[in-house]
């Protein structure tokens, strides 16, 4: 077997494991505000993690490129400019081509620079691998980031304004549930779903 | 067993080239986004504008000069920073209001408002909020909530605006503050306030509008 093919399968295990065995919301319970806070409808939710995905993915290359240049006592300091910047790029753009999306999350774009996720792949991740284990790495973290808050952002919009993406799935009939798309609606969205994958992950356990 | 330590040199050498390359970075992308975010706000007052003052089909920039209000030149470069009103008119040419932006401190920062004004009323007629970083699910409601914002559909701004607890209002100068957003609400007043406080006299003054050649 080649080198790069075992590269390859390494790379492909660090994406999977984001998706899922390591889910950064369902599992490892981070990034919590965003996927609380602008989970609201699914849209919402689809915009946040398109933009985290792009934060994550472009500061994870560069961290992991530079890992063996950055001094160690000032490395956080790098990491938090590096992400600030991607964020601040990515401020710009929305505010650029999709000015009603960027109004609408307001200012946690710039509070992705706070992430935890983002940091964490950075210290616990980027720093100590390649390139290309990095970037597996932060394109899986980010489309199971990016899954985790679709879910909640989906149930919430569905529940809690009868629409999908905007457009009504029930008719004139339907009475929403307000309170899924106010603040309590992310506690309890994320909540029933964290019990639910914790149930799944017991249950087939004991199955084992 | 020992590390070696990098220098203090190399740190700040390290952090400064960060920043550096940062900037120049943000710089460029900004030189690029800047006409676009520009031309979306311009597009964005014109939405509001015509909502203000339903029935516009055309739009008077005005700036004041001296104690009167004139026509707002767009081709003299130096005006480019110069305060501007807005009067909105109906395809006969009859005013039908002022479109007023007016701004202030909020309770996480600026708030920017636009607002609708009738003179010869002295009420405000709307109120859309343009820019605000309040606090979401609380202070952000002033931008949207369908009550709070019921306030401003006839609010009298003579004697002062004032804002009282929700579900109080009972005369024509009072806004009902939205439980919960107490601060950013009386921010929204103070700034309206403030905004009919700056452009009475010029409104009730001479307007002089340059009327554009056919």
């Amino acid at each position: 077997m080649s080198a790069s093919s075992v590269d390859e399968k390494l790379a492909s295990a660090e994406f999977i494991k984001g998706l899922w065995r390591e889910n950064p919301v369902f599992i490892a319970v981070l990034g919590l505000c965003p996927a609380l806070a602008v989970t609201n409808s699914l849209q919402n939710a689809l915009v946040m993690g398109a933009a985290s995905t792009f934060v994550l993915c472009g500061s994870s290359l560069l961290v992991s490129l530079m890992r063996k240049v950055i001094p160690k006592p000032v490395r956080i300091s790098v990491y938090i400019i590096i992400i600030a910047t991607f964020v601040t790029i990515v401020d710009f753009v929305l505010g650029a081509l999709m000015p009603a999306a960027q109004k609408q999350l307001g200012a946690f774009i710039a509070l992705i620079v706070v992430n935890c996720l983002i940091l964490g792949r950075q210290e616990a991740f980027a720093s100590k691998n390649g390139p290309w284990l990095a970037l597996a790495d932060a394109a899986g973290m980010s489309l199971g980031f990016t899954l985790a808050m679709a879910m909640i952002g989906g149930i919430r919009e569905i529940l809690g304004n009868g629409a999908l993406l905007g457009i009504p799935l029930f008719g004139p009939n339907f009475e929403p549930w307000v309170i899924m798309v106010l603040p309590p609606g992310g506690f309890l969205t994320l909540g029933a779903l964290l019990a639910f994958f914790a149930y799944l992950k017991t249950f087939r356990k004991g199955a084992r | 067993m020992s590390v070696k330590e990098p220098g203090s040199f190399r740190l700040i050498a390290t952090l400064a080239l960060a920043g550096l390359i940062s900037g120049l970075a943000l710089a460029g992308v900004y030189l690029w986004a800047r006409p676009l975010i520009e031309a979306n706000e311009a597009a964005a007052l014109r939405r509001a504008i015509l909502e203000l003052l339903p029935g516009t089909t055309e739009i008077v920039a005005l700036t004041p000069r001296g104690e009167r209000l004139v026509s707002f030149d767009e081709t003299d470069p130096e005006s480019k920073d110069l305060p501007r009103i807005y009067l909105g008119r109906n395809a006969e040419g009859k005013a039908l209001g002022f479109a007023i932006p007016a701004e202030g401190p909020g309770f996480m920062d600026t708030i920017g408002v636009i607002y609708g004004y009738e003179p010869e009323k002295k009420v405000i007629v709307g109120m859309i909020v343009l820019e605000s970083r309040e606090t979401p699910g609380l202070g952000d409601r002033i931008a949207f909530d369908p009550h709070f914002l019921e306030n401003f559909r006839a609010l009298a701004v003579e004697p002062e605006i004032v804002s009282v607890k929700k579900g109080e209002k009972k005369n024509p100068n009072e806004v009902d503050s939205i439980t919960g957003a107490t601060i950013s609400s009386k921010a929204v007043v103070s700034i309206l306030n403030k905004g009919t406080a700056r452009w009475r006299d010029l409104l009730d003054g001479e307007i002089e509008i340059a009327e554009e050649s056919p």
